[in-house]
């Protein structure tokens, strides 16, 4: 009878260690490796910072700007690639009259606040940025 | 005799106490350094701040998510979405819709001045402090992390489907490809190397912003002393750490 007993908890121990994974129960009842296995994955956004670190030009129009709080990836797309690699990839240039809508465009849901345009009455066909700065466009403007 | 029983049940007492440090050296040995130098867990707690005056519902958000996350992009999978709430004068309930969970924006669809009040809610997972998602999954496969984040261990994911209806939220989906459970992991993999999640990086107004709560310097802590602040389904004691500002009650 005892050496049943033995045997169960024999065979229960080698069960649990070929069953439970490495490192289950560290932190919690989970795996710990799952932390590292979602931090593992490259960023495709690389942060304002790690833009205006070689575009100093561009840095100095948007900075004290309206637009000094949106990110350059806000309207140039995700641009890891090329922060690490310049000759990779080039930033995406939006176009203005499009771009410029995705926010801009009046909808009644907007905060009322926040600047919006009605092409009816505003826009005469021409491209945004013929007039205003993309970078700062409460600055100077553009002519 | 009784001394000698004594003397073994305190020597076994004291091996057996020995035994865990002893595993837990050995584990670390074994694997080497369980964590990166760089980023240490316990420093850090995150959540998010979503100021609901500032979202102008132009999807930004929900697109660099998807981007950032490799999220399929047909639209029944995401990450991260944004709701346009339409609430009339006296209304008992509000009219709420989010066209591609807000991916290509919001056409017009509400006339200005038509009396009722409109707004746009971002709406993410609210990396819950005592997650419902986490308490059903039978395999230990979703979990609340130190640092506050709640996560999904995909390599051990059954795809059972219990934490997507646990979830109160409506945060979770199984991906078509993995038939694994996905979600927001508040950026896991951009947080923990100092950037900040793709989606408070594209929104132009800031009305996402990431937040360590475990970081005095952080402005959040200015922010929740300054603001009347709300969690989303409060009375389920979920403790959300996403916290709106700005909340509409016709909000679910």
């Amino acid at each position: 009878m005892a050496g049943l007993f033995a045997a169960g908890v024999v065979l229960f121990l080698i069960l649990k260690a070929v069953l439970v994974p490495k490192g289950f129960g560290v932190y919690g009842h989970y795996r710990a490796g799952a932390l590292a296995d979602n931090r593992v994955r490259a960023p495709r956004f690389a942060g304002r910072s790690a833009c205006i670190e070689c575009h100093t030009d561009e840095r100095d129009a948007w900075k004290g700007g309206k637009h000094a709080g949106v990110g350059c990836e806000a309207c140039h797309g995700a641009l890891a690639k090329h922060a690490e690699d310049p000759s990779a990839s080039n930033a995406f240039k939006p176009d203005p009259n499009t771009i410029c809508f995705t926010c801009h465009l009046t909808n009644a849901a907007k905060p009322r606040k926040f600047p919006q345009i009605d092409p009816k009455n505003h826009f005469d066909g021409g491209a945004c940025n013929g007039c205003h700065s993309p970078h700062a466009p409460d600055k100077e403007p553009k002519k | 005799m009784s001394s000698d029983r004594r003397d073994f049940v305190l020597t076994a007492g004291k091996l057996l106490v020995l035994t865990a440090p002893a595993a837990a050296y050995l584990e670390a040995v074994e694997t080497g350094k369980a964590e990166e130098p760089a980023y240490k867990m316990a420093e850090h707690y995150w959540g998010m701040i979503v100021d609901v005056d500032k979202c102008i519902g132009c999807g930004n958000c929900v697109r660099a998510c998807k981007t950032e996350n490799d999220v399929p992009v047909e639209p029944y999978f995401f990450r991260t979405w944004v709701e346009r709430y339409h609430v009339a004068e006296g209304a008992e309930h509000p009219d709420v819709d989010s066209p591609d969970g807000g991916y290509s924006g919001f056409p017009e669809k509400y006339a200005a001045g038509d009396g009722a009040k409109s707004f746009f809610v971002p709406k993410l997972c609210n990396q819950c402090a005592h997650s419902p998602c986490t308490q059903v999954c039978p395999v230990g496969a979703t979990f609340e992390s130190p640092d506050g984040a709640v996560l999904v261990d995909k390599s051990y994911c059954l795809g059972c489907r219990y934490c997507v209806q646990a979830c109160p939220y409506g945060c979770r989906f199984i991906d078509p490809r993995t038939k694994t459970v996905d979600k927001c992991n508040l950026c896991y993999h951009r947080i923990t190397k100092g950037l900040t999640t793709a989606c408070c990086e594209s929104c132009p107004t800031g009305a996402r912003q990431l937040v360590d709560l475990k970081d005095p310097k952080d402005p959040v802590h200015d922010f929740l002393r300054d603001h009347k602040i709300q969690v989303l389904k409060p009375q389920l004691a979920t403790g959300a750490k996403v916290y709106y500002n700005g909340l509409d009650g016709s909000v679910r």
